[in-house]
């Protein structure tokens, strides 16, 4: 698989590191009310969909920026790829 | 019929015209009182146990492709009772039990090969843990000795004994270990349980399960709606996607793991041997190809094929201590799609919604636990209670903090 990195093109997914669902940014708050079963759900549970999946990937062998890529889980095509800094922001999420 | 010496001696004499189809191909009946999804190497096995152990008529098992298309047909074979925890090891023991006897208790010959599995270890600290998972096994009745170099030296002399990064220092042999031909496994249970009234339903995938009140009433399939009085689910790597249909999120991502075979060679490899500095394990099969794999591909999937890395990397491990394996050729790679859970254990429990149970997350351990887990989910499905050696497979204890996590990396299930 190829990860077209937004900032340096083309590179082997074989320098990155896979973490899982891009879900991951939305890190509970430790504080709220039902804090306890947030942190369940955002630990252990999934949603591992057949198609479209958002997923998180750590560029370690490279410049070691983190990545949002959207990839077929069916046929392993990526049709997206996002610095994961700038999707946290859309998303709503401080820094 | 009942396959034995003299059958094939006088179906020899007679031409071989009286060999009949080993299971029935029946249309589907509108309403069973057990209908287990998924015709796996587990369904299979859960649907036999059901009529055999069980005493229970009237089971179905419906299946989306063909019997033995899943992964219980592209695994890689090995069997084994080497686990560390309390909450696996007696379901493993219970299960390389059942191997045992499994030929003569479904009348099939499945090639069960007790050839003993041999873990390297490569440094003190691993040759350590090795001892403590040796004795963990003892506890539980499985059998587990140390051997030093010398030893190994003796029974696999062709080793890369010192490999520069990675000499081999010794290893743990699990004697009772060892192979069993994986898809005969499938064909066996389908015939026992055919033989006792199963009807195993082939092209015939779940599309939706019917929830009324709380309570499972049957599945919408391809082949129309089929009632169920209690159902079984046991699709291996889809358990999200089925388990989704009643509305629930699993502590499961779909993974694929990929398998290699060389061409035959004569006999080279007498047992089954794994590398401890890395993933990498190999046997020979009966005709002769080294059967080997290493790692998941690491990434969510639900394709049944794999990336170049992993040849590489499964490659590079083979040679670290199998050098002449270089010298085959490949003949052959695939892939499977499992269910990796967050422990890396797998859940045999009811749901949330009465009449459904769920069977899933093996990870890539599932192949030697078919027997067991068939028993085991035989014995949930009827008497709504866990089998003595499965009360750890509960779903709810990732809520509770409770997970079997034998190799200890936490929730992140690739790393299991
Ligand atoms: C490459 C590889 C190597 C492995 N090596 C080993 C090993 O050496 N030792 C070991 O113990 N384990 C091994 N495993 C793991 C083991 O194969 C699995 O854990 C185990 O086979 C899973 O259970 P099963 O046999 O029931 O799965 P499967 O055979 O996959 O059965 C599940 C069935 O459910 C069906 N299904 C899915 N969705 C639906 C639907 N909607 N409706 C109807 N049917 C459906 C599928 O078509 C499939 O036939 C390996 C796996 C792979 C991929």
């Amino acid at each position: 698989m190829i990860i077209n990195h937004p900032l340096l093109g083309p590179c082997d997914a074989q320098e990155f590191t896979y973490l899982g669902d891009a879900s991951l940014l939305h890190r509970p708050d430790g504080l709220a009310d039902g804090a306890a079963q947030a942190f369940f759900d955002y630990a252990y549970l999934r949603d591992n969909p057949a198609g479209l999946h958002r997923e998180l990937w750590f560029h370690e062998q490279g410049d070691r920026s983190w990545l949002v890529v959207t990839r077929d889980t069916l046929t392993h095509e990526i049709t997206q790829v996002e610095l994961a800094s700038n999707v946290a922001r859309r998303e709503g999420r401080s820094r | 019929m009942r396959y034995s010496g003299f059958r094939i001696f006088k179906e020899a004499l007679t031409g071989h015209k009286g060999w009949t189809p080993a299971w029935r191909d029946p249309d589907p009946q509108p309403h069973y009182d057990y209908v287990i999804v998924g015709g796996g190497g587990h369904g299979l096995a859960t649907a036999y146990y059901l009529a055999k152990q069980f005493r229970q008529s009237r089971i179905a098992v419906l299946e989306k492709g063909w019997i033995g298309g899943g992964n219980v047909g592209r695994n890689t074979t090995i069997i084994r009772s080497n686990y560390l925890l309390d909450g696996n090891e007696p379901f493993y023991e219970f299960s390389l039990k059942l191997w045992e006897g499994l030929e003569q208790d479904f009348n099939y010959n499945a090639m069960v090969s007790q050839r003993g599995i041999l873990n390297l270890y490569h440094s003190d600290a691993q040759r350590d843990a090795f001892i403590r998972r040796g004795n963990a096994m003892i506890l539980h009745g499985a059998d587990a000795e140390l051997l030093d170099r010398a030893q190994i030296r003796r029974e696999y002399p062709f080793l890369d004994f010192d490999n520069a990064r990675f000499p081999i220092l010794g290893g743990l042999a699990h004697r009772r270990g060892g192979t069993v031909r994986h898809d005969a496994v499938a064909w066996g249970y389908a015939r026992g349980a055919d033989q006792r009234g199963v009807d195993i339903i082939q092209n015939c995938a779940v599309t939706g399960l019917r929830i009324e009140n709380g309570r499972c009433t049957g599945v919408e399939t391809a082949r129309g709606f089929i009632g169920a009085g209690k159902g079984g689910v046991a699709v291996a790597g889809n358990s999200s996607r089925l388990m989704a249909m009643a509305g629930m999120r699993l502590p499961i991502e779909s993974h694929v793991l990929q398998a290699f075979v060389t061409e035959g060679l004569k006999p080279i490899l007498p047992g089954v041997i794994t590398f401890g500095a890395g993933h990498f394990y190999c046997s020979q099969s009966d005709k002769g190809g080294l059967v080997f794999g290493g790692d998941l591909d690491g990434y969510n999937s639900y394709a049944q094929r794999g990336n170049l890395p992993i040849i590489e990397d499964v490659a590079a491990e083979a040679m670290a201590i199998l050098p002449n394996l270089g010298r085959a050729r490949l003949l052959r790679s695939w892939g499977g799609v499992m269910d990796m859970s967050m422990d890396g254990s797998p859940i045999i429990d009811r749901t949330p919604v009465e009449g459904l149970y769920f069977n899933g997350g093996w990870c890539y351990g599932g192949f030697k636990a078919t027997p067991a887990s068939g028993w085991c989910f035989a014995h949930l499905l009827t008497t709504d209670q866990p089998h003595p050696t499965a009360t750890a497979y509960r779903i709810d204890r990732f809520a509770r903090g409770t997970m079997i996590d034998e190799k200890g990396v936490g929730a992140q299930p690739n790393r299991h």
